[in-house]
Order: structure tokens, then C-alpha cells, then sequence
């Protein structure tokens, strides 16, 4: 057990530096930072002086350990379009970025479930086929244009919600919430939708697959044999034993919710992390650029391992598997 | 089940006439006629690649020929609404152009863009894919971290950050006239793990077989190995990624161009078309972002189905 943690923090520090080298080479080498900081006036000496004072001329590696350090610490410099620290300005969009993404993966858990249930025992119904093909469409649809039509419909004809930002939002200690308004719940639907409905298609595909595998099962003929209610084997024997996958695929998809809501915000032009990053592409401004790559690798690698070592736990057979492995090379 | 190879076209024949009688034989003919989803889906992907090759034949106007594009025709809705004009089915756009010539433009442009990337990572992909699993060890290794780094993340991250490192380097002003470079270079680098990982997978399994062992005996060398023996041999599953890639290549320069950081509106794709429409959305003219989002959905909606139909045909354990 001791030696797999190991083994898997050691990958995830691995992925976490080249990242960090990615992040750092784009830092120091696509464009001049001193250039982006000074003024059309500033003499050759001076921006020599600020080089050095930088310490853009010190040697790769220990601009590249100062690089690691500032970052661990949580500063990533100084935008060069707002000439704000980085993390001030993450720090004031996470809270619209980390709401959005939970309340659309609730959202998709909470619809995706149930689809995917009712689609595994009614295999050949109506509605099954009729959210099958929904969801084929929904996978070929577009996020943006999904958002875009959500907002013709519900905003421009029919006006009942609003088509962009985050309504009345409370501040909450510095992290401010739009979760207690009516205004800001409100604005919330058409993104969180929009964001979901993909993660939606996922589940329900991977819900439906799982319980047509379960029902086929042996114990699950013999739990009808013992006269069991239809509720009790669908819901109490089936479906739990279907979570499991369910619980890691959104788990992992969390990740990716973050990094979609780039699009979903751009639509509904909610002021979240992803919009900012959008902005900073097409300004090139690198700080922020490499600040969110960290970011989100740091994430992406934190919940893969934190599903990887749940999935130990979980699955007996995963300890077997894995000694093997080790003992191959 | 008939013996007959699962793969007709990939080996090259005696005579022409003879593959292609083959080929009318072949299982994956008999698959594809009676798939009427299928054979729908290849007939809408044929009509978008034949309007899109022949555009300037096809579209009732040049969208980019500013001689016949007239400012007092802008904004105008389709032809079966009130105002609408006959000349202009679809309706038109802010600068007077027919939204139906902007869509076959558009279409040709999201293509080109479609294929050269799915080309560049098939290249990509399969060459370092052939190098893994050939040479082994620590280029192996290497290469595989790699993917595995670049596959934890989603592809649209991917290319929305090559894509802004590009321009970076390039700088901002210049980059409107190499949109197309660096959208194919961003998609074609994003998507070439799906095709390393397959190959090497295929070439770890080749290298073992007698006939490598073969020509290595006789002194081949291992460059021609790969590339004259190993290669044929895997290229299978690679058709198939190649077209499920295709779609996602689409889709992925649809949402950078939609994201404003593609195609620039002077020579739109479809993505662009939508992001534009867009800016017309809450003074209701629907047109401009309506139909080319249908046109978008449903060529990526018939790649994605060829796509599959084509995975499930040549793979013989799903027989």
C-alpha cells in the first residue's frame, strides 16, 4: 500500500515539473518580459538595470527554482495587460468558477442518474430511445452553440432569465457567492446547463451501460429467484453496484468541467477564471497563461490521484494487479 | 461469417480490376449498404466535401468578392420571412453577404482546416508511435510520459494554449494572416496521442513477428523496416481514429475560431460565422447564427457517425 502511494506521488511531482518547465519556458521565452513592463521611453541601461534586478539574467536554473518557489507560494507575478498580481486576480474569479462547476456536475449527476437508470430497464421504451437519440445529438451539438440557444430561447424570446454575468452576488469574506440571491441563482441555470449537459450524456451513457451489465448478472437473477421486489434488486442490488465507475468518470470529469466552463463562460460572459484566461490569449498575457496552466494541471493531477488511491481502496483486486505490475519491473 | 481480409484496400493488388471487384465483395461494403444511417451520414459528409472543393461554382455568391457585396442588402432575414430577399435564401449577415455563400465558404475553410490538422497529427502520432514501440527503452518511456501528461488534459485546453504561445511568439498583429497555420498546428499537436498510442501498441506486437525477424537477418535497414513493413501493417486502426479525429479537428476549430481566437471575420469558418451571428443574436436576426450552427451540427454529427459505423466494420471482434 505504502509503496503504490509512493510510486503514485512520485508520477504526479513528475507531471507537476514538466508542467512547471512548460509554464516557465513559456514565461521566460515567449516575448520580453521587461518589454511588457516598461514604457516606450525607458532607456537601454535602465531596462539592463531591471533585468538584473529580475534576475533575468541569472542562470536558467535558478531562474527556473525561483520560478517553482514564487509558484508554490502562490505568486505568479504581475499581469502585463492589468499590472495586477496573478493571484489577486484568480483569487477574485475561483469562487464564479468553482460554483459554476460544482452546480453543473451536481446538476449532470443528479438528471444523468436517473436517465441512465430508467434507459438500463426499459431498454426498448419509448422515452429510452427517445433520450438515446437526444444524447447523440447533445454529444454532436457544440457546448458555445448549446449556450448560444439556451440563450435565444430563454433570454432574447422568452425573457426569463438573464443572458449574461452572475446577477446580485453577497459577499461572503472575499469569496462572493451568487448562490443566495434569487438574481444570481437565476443566472446560474443557463450556464450550469449549458456546462453539464455534456457531463449529462456521459453519465447516462455510462449508467446505462453499467446496469444492463449488472442485470445480467448471476446475483442479480438470484436475488429476483429469492422474490425480491423489482425496487429492491434495481435500486438496492443494480444500481449500487454501478457507482462505482460513475462516482470515478465524474470525479475525473470534474477536471474537465473546469477547464469547458473557458467556453461556457465566454457565451453567458460569466467574470470566471476561464474568461480571464480566454482574455489573456488573446492579449498574450503570459502570467496568467502559465498561472492557469499550473493551475489546473495542479487540479487535474490532484483528483487523479485522489480517485487512483480511492480506487485501491475500493477494489481489492487493484492490490493484486498492481504487485504484479511492480514485480515485472 | 466469410474468411475474406478485413481490411480490402490496404494491401496493393495484382491488377486495379480486381480490387476492385474485392472491394464489392468485401464485408465492409455488405456493412456499410445496410446501414441506412450510415450511408446518410456518407452522403451529407460527401455533399459538405463536394460544395466545399467546388464553392466558387456552387455558392449563389463570393462572399469575399467586395464588388458584389452591397451594404444596403445587410442584415436582411430569409427569403420566406417578411423582407427577405429572393436572391438570398438564408438571409444575410452584417456586411450583405448571403449567410448560404458564407456557410459554403465557411464550410470549405472549416474543412481544410479539419483535414490538414487530422494530417498533421496522423503524421505526428504514427511517426513517434512507429519510434516508440520500434526502438524501445528510454525513447519509449519518454514519448509515453508525454502522452499520458497531454492526454490527462482536454484537447480544447491543449490547443487554446498552443495556439496562444503561437501568437505569442508571433505576435499579435501578424498572426490575422497565418490563422490558418497556427489553428492547424494547434489542432494537428493536440490530437496526436489517440495515434502514438495506438501504433505503438500495434508495432510492439509487428516487431516480434518472423517476418521482421527476417528482413533484419538479411540487413534491411531498421528505417526500412519500419516505414516499408511495419507500417502497412498498422495503419488500420489509424483510418479509423483518423475519422473520429476528424470530427473533433472540426469541432475544435470551430470553438477557437467562436472563442475569437481563430479564423479572424474577413475570412470566416463556421465557428466564425456563429461568433458573429452571435453580436445579432439579442436584435433577433436568428439567421446569422442559426444556420450556420446547423451546418456545423450536422457535419460533425454524420463524420461522428461514419466514424463509428467505420470502428465497428473493421473491428472483427464486434462481428
Amino acid at each position: 500500500m505504502l509503496a503504490f502511494v509512493i510510486r503514485r506521488l512520485i508520477q504526479s511531482v513528475v507531471v507537476m515539473f514538466f508542467v512547471a518547465l512548460l509554464a516557465f519556458a513559456m514565461f521566460r521565452f515567449v516575448g520580453d518580459p521587461v518589454h511588457q513592463m516598461v514604457g516606450i521611453e525607458t532607456s537601454l541601461e535602465e531596462r539592463e538595470a531591471l533585468r538584473v534586478k529580475l534576475g533575468l539574467r541569472d542562470p536558467m536554473i535558478i531562474q527556473f527554482a525561483r520560478f517553482v518557489g514564487n509558484a508554490a507560494t502562490g505568486d505568479f507575478g504581475i499581469s502585463y495587460q492589468h499590472q495586477r498580481p496573478v493571484s489577486q486576480m484568480i483569487a477574485e474569479r475561483m469562487p464564479a468558477t468553482l460554483e459554476l462547476s460544482i452546480i453543473s456536475a451536481l446538476f449532470s449527476l443528479l438528471v444523468g442518474v436517473p436517465m441512465g437508470v430508467y434507459t438500463g430497464l426499459h431498454r426498448h421504451g419509448v422515452l429510452s430511445k427517445i433520450f438515446m437519440t437526444a444524447s447523440l445529438i447533445g454529444i454532436s451539438l457544440p457546448t458555445f452553440l448549446i449556450g448560444i440557444l439556451l440563450i435565444y430561447v430563454f433570454a432574447v424570446i422568452l425573457g426569463w432569465l438573464p443572458s449574461f454575468g452572475r446577477g446580485v452576488v453577497t459577499d461572503l469574506g472575499g469569496w462572493r457567492t451568487g448562490l443566495l440571491t434569487t438574481e444570481g441563482l437565476k443566472a446560474l441555470i443557463m450556464p450550469a446547463i449549458t456546462l453539464g449537459l455534456f457531463q449529462l450524456t456521459l453519465i447516462m451513457r455510462l449508467v446505462r451501460a453499467e446496469m444492463l451489465e449488472v442485470l445480467r448478472t448471476d446475483y442479480i437473477k438470484f436475488a429476483r429467484a429469492r422474490g425480491l421486489t423489482n425496487r429492491a434488486v434495481n435500486f438496492g442490488h443494480a444500481l449500487k453496484n454501478t457507482l462505482v465507475p460513475v462516482i470515478t468518470i465524474t470525479g475525473l470529469q470534474l477536471g474537465s468541467i473546469i477547464a469547458f466552463a473557458i467556453i461556457t463562460e465566454t457565451v453567458f460572459q460569466w467574470p470566471g477564471m476561464g474568461l480571464m484566461f480566454l482574455q489573456a490569449i488573446q492579449n498574450v498575457d503570459i502570467p496568467i497563461m502559465a498561472a492557469y496552466l499550473i493551475m489546473i494541471a495542479f487540479f487535474f493531477v490532484a483528483i487523479n490521484l485522489i480517485v487512483d488511491l480511492l480506487y485501491y481502496v475500493v477494489d481489492p483486486r487493484l492490490r493484486v494487479d498492481a504487485t504484479k505490475a511492480h514485480g515485472h519491473g | 461469417m466469410a474468411e475474406t481480409p478485413v481490411m480490402p484496400s490496404a494491401e496493393t493488388p495484382a491488377t486495379e480490376t480486381s480490387a476492385w471487384s474485392r472491394f464489392l465483395d468485401s464485408d465492409v461494403l455488405y456493412s456499410f449498404s445496410r446501414s441506412p444511417v450510415t450511408v446518410a451520414a456518407a452522403i451529407v459528409t460527401a455533399v459538405f466535401i463536394l460544395a466545399a472543393v467546388f464553392a466558387p461554382l456552387v455558392a449563389p455568391h463570393n462572399p469575399f468578392d467586395l464588388a458584389s457585396i452591397d451594404l444596403l442588402d445587410s442584415n436582411l432575414p430569409p427569403m420566406w420571412l417578411d423582407g427577405g430577399d429572393p436572391r438570398y435564401i438564408l438571409g444575410t449577415d452584417d456586411q450583405g453577404r448571403g449567410i448560404l455563400s458564407t456557410i459554403i465558404y465557411g464550410s470549405r475553410i472549416s474543412l481544410l482546416i479539419g483535414f490538414a490538422s487530422v494530417i498533421l497529427a496522423t503524421v505526428l502520432g504514427v511517426g513517434l508511435g512507429l519510434l516508440s514501440g520500434f526502438v524501445g527503452g528510454v525513447t519509449d518511456a519518454f514519448i509515453m510520459r508525454v502522452a499520458e501528461i497531454q492526454l490527462s488534459f482536454p484537447v480544447i485546453l491543449t490547443a487554446l494554449l498552443i495556439d496562444g504561445v503561437i501568437r505569442g511568439v508571433l505576435n499579435v498583429e501578424k498572426s490575422g494572416e497565418l490563422a490558418y497555420w497556427i489553428l492547424i498546428l494547434s489542432i494537428g499537436i493536440s490530437n496526436w496521442v489517440q495515434f502514438a498510442r495506438t501504433v505503438r501498441g500495434s508495432t510492439l506486437v509487428e516487431r516480434n513477428k518472423e517476418y521482421v525477424q527476417a528482413a533484419q537477418v538479411i540487413g534491411i535497414h531498421p528505417a526500412l523496416i519500419v516505414l516499408r513493413h511495419i507500417l502497412p501493417n498498422v495503419m488500420g486502426p489509424v483510418l479509423v481514429i483518423a475519422t473520429i479525429q476528424l470530427a473533433v479537428a472540426i469541432l475544435s476549430e470551430a470553438t477557437l475560431s467562436f472563442l475569437g481566437v481563430g479564423m479572424p471575420p474577413t475570412e470566416p469558418s463556421l465557428g466564425t460565422l456563429i461568433q458573429i451571428g452571435n453580436d445579432y443574436l439579442f436584435s433577433g436576426e436568428w439567421w446569422m447564427v442559426i444556420f450556420p450552427g446547423i451546418a456545423l451540427a450536422i457535419l460533425v454529427l454524420a463524420v461522428n457517425l461514419l466514424g463509428d459505423w467505420l470502428r465497428d466494420a473493421l473491428n472483427p471482434k464486434l462481428r
